[in-house]
């Protein structure tokens, strides 16, 4: 995540690259690199299009610096679609995008629950607890929901425990999980197979059918990981249960 | 209200309607069902709306029992159908009076065999559809693919009910192609000439680990592209991946909603159903159309669902 002074004088829009990625469906991309400037002009549309839904525009796709806009191909061509994306993103300055969402999430790192603490320590010659220290330190950025239901893609972890995903994934990964893949961090809102490196595991809910929003996280939160006791896990599972 | 008692459920059977748009920020796919227009044709000849939801069954069909009697349509592919042992027509309403068993057997022509009733099959919705998401477990029969002992609900049928079929003609034209056309991908052009054309010259063989998520192909695999460095994006149906193996994956109806690798081309919308009918072991080639043929394959195939 690089933010320069370059990033931030550069209009809003300028350098959008739109691109037909199927016959219903066309790619805004900022900018070739992952900044915070190209991932907030991202939320940015994606805001003014679902405050002012456009007729025919059936779907987005948000990841780190693009958009997918899925449309009705009977009702638009993607000339259409682009020239009305133009427009929105000559607007994209007046969007005020709220403070960021603070999200805390209580996890119990290591044992049964973080099957890969170890091995990931190993991997950088540091102890648990100082794989723990360095995972609980940083505020994350939610860049998207992806892969499964309310599943967050949370950046950037601290250098020093950068660790590729797994060889083999596993083919099942308990609900809660927490894992690292690359310089990036996340939640397993479900019991899915998934290659990312266990260190802990949460007794929240990420994704709720009852809830309001229905997913904890939602695209530009902020989120801190609290260090919690097996005990604790036990009694705020019960608690929440 | 009728119910369906679930004597067998068959390999793989799940309640589907056309799935849930505009989910996409939270990372739910539209899901919905695998073969779209055979679901909308077995729908219009009980008399439903096209995206009533209907029972989705996968290379060995079910047994189901109707205490209460229904008016039932199997669409899609033929799974040997009898009604108390007697053969009953695909693409055709029939009525099961009560206390008979529709018993469906394993598929004698393609992937996926729809049963649609009168009234549709009544569930919870989730985010406004029907459809099961089975790799979160949400939406449809408790999450879930249905189970020995399962009872469903019959919904209430229209009251102006009318049943519509379609000419010989326009089922023809919607029979479900084993050559895929294809726009290009967001990625094609980091792709050299030569895998281009190595892509378009092969046969691939679909892979018994396909499924509703994507159907993952065998074959001669493409080589890596030498392209940029790939950022995950947004990832539209039908997309073709072509991860670091070079083994083509076509991302299906409970797609994840973004991915990370390159995409050598996509689908045309006009073909998914077709995508919807492959069996494990298929043999499939892709022909690349414009964007204008495209356009006018899915409007032409609209065009037939709205003659009567």
């Amino acid at each position: 995540m690089r933010y320069t002074f370059a990033d931030m004088v550069t209009s809003a829009g300028e350098g959008a690259r739109f691109q037909s990625a199927s016959d219903q469906s066309l790619l805004v991309t900022f900018g070739q690199e992952i900044t915070l400037h190209s991932h907030q002009q991202v939320v940015k549309l994606l805001r003014l299009l679902e405050s002012e839904t456009v007729a025919g525009i059936r779907n987005l796709h948000p990841a780190f610096c693009s958009l997918l806009v899925k449309f009705d191909g009977l009702r638009l061509r993607h000339e259409e679609v682009e020239a009305i994306l133009r427009r929105y993103l000559e607007r994209l300055e007046e969007v005020n995008l709220p403070e960021p969402r603070q999200v805390e999430i209580p996890v119990c790192y290591g044992g049964e629950f973080g099957p890969d603490l170890a091995g990931v320590c190993a991997m950088h010659g540091m102890t648990p607890a100082q794989a723990i220290e360095l995972h609980a330190s940083a505020e994350y950025l939610v860049y998207f929901l992806g892969f499964v239901p309310g599943f967050a893609y949370l950046g950037e972890l601290p250098e020093a425990l950068v660790t590729p995903r797994l060889a083999v994934p596993r083919r099942r990964v308990p609900a809660g999980s927490v894992g690292i893949a690359g310089n990036q961090t996340g939640v397993y809102p479900f019991a899915t197979p998934g290659g990312w490196r266990l260190l802990g595991r949460t007794p929240l809910a990420m994704f709720q059918t009852d809830r309001d929003g229905l997913s904890l996280l939602s695209i530009g939160d902020r989120v801190r990981f609290t260090p919690i006791s097996a005990e604790r896990f036990a009694a705020l599972e019960k608690e929440w249960a | 209200m009728g119910v369906i008692q679930v004597q067998e459920p068959g390999l793989f059977t799940t309640v589907q309607d056309l799935g849930r748009e505009g989910f996409g920020p939270l990372g739910v796919s539209a899901s919905g069902a695998a073969d779209a227009i055979s679901l909308r044709l077995g729908n219009r000849l009980v008399g439903n709306a096209e995206g009533a939801a209907g029972l989705e069954m996968t290379l060995l069909g079910g047994t189901f029992l109707f205490p209460e009697g229904a008016v039932i349509a199997l669409a899609g592919s033929d799974f040997g159908a009898t009604l108390d042992g007697k053969p009953v027509e695909l693409w055709t309403a029939f009525e099961s009076r009560p206390g008979q068993t529709l018993r469906l057997g394993p598929t004698r022509s393609g992937a996926r065999c729809y049963l649609c009733v009168r009234g549709g099959i009544a569930v919870k919705l989730f985010l406004g559809s029907a459809s099961t998401h089975i790799l979160s477990g949400l939406g449809g029969h408790d999450g879930r693919a249905l189970r020995k002992g399962d009872v469903l609900n019959i919904g209430v049928a229209n009251v102006s009910t009318r049943e519509r079929s379609l000419s010989a003609r326009a089922l023809k034209d919607l029979q479900p192609r084993k050559i895929l056309r294809v726009t290009p991908g967001p990625q094609s052009d980091w792709f050299p000439e030569s895998s281009q054309r190595l892509f378009f010259a092969s046969t691939y063989r679909v892979a018994e680990e396909s499924n509703r998520m994507g159907l993952r192909l065998e074959g001669v695999p493409i080589p890596a592209p030498a392209g940029g460095r790939m950022i995950s994006e947004g990832v539209a149906l039908g997309a073709v991946q072509v991860p670091e193996g070079g083994l083509p994956i076509i991302l299906f109806v409970e797609q994840q909603t973004t991915g990370g690798y390159p995409k050598i081309a996509n689908v045309i919308s006009g073909d998914f159903h077709s995508l919807g009918q492959l069996r494990p072991r298929d043999e499939i080639r892709f022909e690349q159309v414009d964007w204008e043929t495209a356009r006018a394959l899915l409007r032409k195939q609209e065009e037939l669902f709205a003659t009567d």
